[in-house]
């Protein structure tokens, strides 16, 4: 058999282009950055695993045994990422089936489509487990190193969940294709993901709301109420937690199993996967839908029409749905909490008041991208008679009145139980909604509105301080609500990221109003 | 006063090297002129910058008096830029893609309408008006950017390209609209490579290379000035491609 065409073909030629892929999302697509790239990545790493050290430390002086508290939480811990591969797993899943790229060139080719399909979903379980690894390989490796070297096993076990998340994705996805087609797949497989990656740990929020009357995952898995429906030592459910905790019996058997449900399911599904790619392909040559929308031609100031278009197609985005409904997910657990907690006074606002002003400025940060920078005719906007102050205006009032759409009842409710603490979301929501807004303008690159999905890869900068912005402003909201003037302080320090961000910005670096480009 | 349609002088941008340099430039109102050179030669980036998407190093745009720098809505209120590549919104219908851009121009609600239905009706897009423009052909999508392009009637319209990857039906239909346009007293400038468009549609033709204009006027005078002995009447191509021979050895004899 010639060498071409053959699995390990199929596999350097992935490989290469994986690489080449993740190497341009670190270095911002610049080459010559591998030193540089090379040494952040040591210094993240060596401080992931101080951040470990410092949160173990206490566990290990204690010593860690294999009883049943200890395997509920190990567990936890465990059972966490695996709907998030799930989710992860499926997404490229989606895109592996639906994104063109070589798939034509390939399938053109005598090359078989049941080698290529083996050797994607093989890379996708790989780097499912991997991402996972990232956040949890120092945790294992300082349990390891200071604990018990029996802890290594966890990466088997790590692995094993990736390939039987990936499974479980080939299958619910092929499932999708099969009962509804591929037009509707490709929505409903994207909403299905962020369902099931925020599933598990909205599921386990519910409950802890319900059990403890805390949201906390934490508190949930220490708490008698899950101690008292746990399983009995010996039972096989504690089989992963056993696994990552040094039985290597366990791991391997784990593994085994994970390698055999992987192998079945690519067995099962492989032969399909030239067809699911041809139907899929048929669907982007079919026009639009051919429903008559209401088209009135009536006075309207350019301003109201650039926000009416930016509404409709927000609402018309594929993927926005998708990429934003996990945010909008994370939202159930404190509007539930509110609700939960309705007449036992204040004091629950603490906790649910910077989820929502987390999750408002995660959503600013998305709309602002597609809004902004995603904007697919930015020539006829620009050669249009409106200033491009008006344009900005435009942009950022119809992200703002969005924004304002899903967090202004969740707020409601809150006022209900506390009108101090309301209206401090009021205010730190709308810093949040704002901060994310200006990053996303100081930072605008012009963009598909397609590549949504990427777009933290434009810009670093702009992705780490818009995360640490909204997570900050959530800090902000907490301690406002007890009362510290500490907030005055963190209030400060997200002002400072903010500065920095500006003075780091394209924006101010082209010595150009940002509105210029717009 | 009458106003030329598109005054440009001294008109420069530079990159990395120059793209345009000192170029002078005047185009009458009701004409067509076609703008040609070769790749990289600064069509689109003066364009461009007529149109109000690049800003110039140095020099001034005045489009029907208007100056691009000083009154840049004054003269966007009478342009229509079509770009090469279509940027149209691919989740909006064609008829959703005109009232959004009749509202951007400010266009009254009837007018706008009555203009849309004329517009789709000549482009041939009328059976397509509801449907998204997602799954739309290069040529379909080139023609709902001219339809956007003439919604707020302009008095001047800047093509780039417009009949790249057109199907010769497309690309008629594309050339009697533009015609037609020029009849109704529209000024209408367009680069292109396909010279035989040039030749056979603008009163005027300019070719630009290396960032200055090398030769410009009728294609008879075009001829008059490039007489080169052979025998027989010269086509475009050829005075095409002889003026920017001539322009390249006098800009390495220059450089030397």
């Amino acid at each position: 058999m010639s060498r071409t065409a053959s699995y390990r073909w199929f596999a350097e030629h992935e490989f290469r282009l994986a690489w080449r892929d993740l190497y341009g999302m670190m270095s911002g697509n610049r080459p010559g950055r591998g030193k540089r790239i090379f040494i952040v990545s040591l210094i993240i790493s060596l401080g992931l695993h101080l951040l470990a050290w410092a949160a173990l430390k206490s566990t290990i002086a204690h010593g860690i045994t294999s009883d049943v508290p200890t395997l509920l939480m190990v567990s936890g811990f465990l059972l966490l990422p695996v709907s998030l591969m799930a989710s992860q797993a499926m997404e490229s899943i989606t895109r592996a089936f639906y994104t063109r790229s070589d798939l034509e060139l390939i399938l053109a080719s005598p090359a078989p489509a049941t080698k290529l399909f083996a050797v994607r979903m093989v890379a996708i379980a790989l780097t499912t487990a991997t991402l996972t690894l990232l956040v949890t390989a120092p945790a294992i490796n300082v349990l390891a190193l200071t604990d018990n070297a029996g802890w290594w096993f966890a990466y088997p076990v790590v692995f094993a969940f990736g390939m039987m998340a990936t499974s479980f994705a080939i299958l619910l996805t092929m499932g999708l294709f099969t009962i509804i087609g591929p037009s509707k797949t490709r929505l409903a497989a994207q909403i299905v993901a962020a369902v099931v990656g925020a599933g598990f740990v909205i599921g386990i929020q519910l409950v802890a709301i319900i059990s403890i009357g805390s949201i906390s995952r934490l508190q949930l898995l220490q708490s008698d109420f899950l101690l008292a429906r746990a399983p009995e030592i010996s039972s096989s459910w504690w089989l992963p937690a056993m696994g990552a905790m040094g039985d290597g019996v366990s791991a391997m058997t784990l593994f085994v199993i994970g390698v055999l449900v992987f192998a079945a399911t690519l067995v099962m599904t492989a032969g399909s996967y030239g067809k699911v790619v041809l139907k899929a392909a048929s669907i982007d040559l079919a026009s639009g839908p051919k429903k008559q929308s209401k088209v009135a031609f009536r006075k309207m100031s350019a301003a109201a029409m650039l926000r009416r278009k930016e509404w409709k197609l927000l609402r018309r985005d594929k993927w926005l749905m998708s990429q934003t409904l996990m945010q909008l997910l994370y939202l159930i657990p404190p509007a539930f909490m509110l609700w939960h907690s309705f007449g036992q006074g204040s004091s629950m606002t603490m906790v649910i008041v910077p989820v929502i002003v987390m999750a408002a400025g995660q959503l600013a940060g998305g709309l602002s991208w597609l809004a902004i920078s995603g904007e697919d005719a930015p020539e006829l906007v620009t050669t249009a008679p409106v200033s491009a102050g008006q344009v900005v205006r435009a942009k950022v009032e119809a992200i703002l009145i969005s924004v304002s759409f899903v967090a202004a009842p969740l707020i409601l409710a809150i006022a209900l139980l506390s009108v101090h603490s309301a209206l401090i979301a009021v205010v730190c929501v709308a810093a949040s909604v704002i901060s994310a807004t200006a990053i996303q303008l100081w930072f605008k690159a012009q963009a598909r509105r397609s590549n949504f999905r990427r777009r933290q890869t434009s810009s670093r900068v702009a992705t780490m301080a818009e995360a640490f912005s909204s997570i900050l402003w959530a800090g902000t909201a907490a301690i406002w609500i007890v009362g510290s003037w500490a907030a005055v302080i963190v209030a400060l320090l997200v002002l400072a990221i903010l500065a920095f961000t500006w003075w780091m910005s394209p924006a101010r670096q082209s010595q150009m109003p940002m509105t210029d480009s717009i | 006063m009458t106003h030329s349609a598109l005054s440009i002088r001294n008109l420069s941008k530079t990159y990395t090297r120059p793209a345009v340099s000192d170029l002078n430039l005047e185009i009458k109102a009701g004409e067509f002129y076609a703008l040609l050179g070769p790749n990289g030669a600064g069509k689109t980036t003066t364009l461009k910058m007529v149109a109000g998407l690049l800003q110039a190093d140095k020099g001034d745009i005045h489009i029907f008096g208007h100056n691009a720098k000083t009154d840049p809505l004054g003269a966007k209120q009478i342009t229509a830029w079509v770009p090469d590549e279509p940027m149209i919104y691919d989740r909006l219908t064609p008829l959703e893609y005109l009232e959004f851009v009749a509202g951007l121009w400010e266009v009254p609600g009837d007018l706008a309408a009555k203009h849309a239905e004329e517009i789709l009706d000549t482009l041939g897009l009328e059976p397509h008006a509801h449907e998204r423009c997602e799954g739309f052909s290069k040529g379909m999508r080139q023609k709902v950017a001219l339809a956007g392009a003439l919604i707020h009637d302009p008095k001047l319209i800047i093509l780039d390209e417009p009949l790249t990857g057109l199907d010769a039906g497309s690309a008629r239909m594309v050339k009697d609209v533009l015609l037609k346009r020029v009849d109704d007293g529209c000024t209408v400038i367009l680069t292109t490579h396909i010279l035989e468009v040039a030749e056979r549609m603008a009163q005027r033709i300019g070719v630009i290379a290396e960032g200055r204009l090398v030769c410009e006027g009728t294609l008879a005078e075009l001829r008059a000035a490039n007489t080169t002995g052979k025998s027989g009447e010269q086509s475009l191509e050829e005075i095409f491609l002889d003026v920017v021979d001539r322009s390249k050895e006098q800009n390495q004899e220059v450089a030397a």
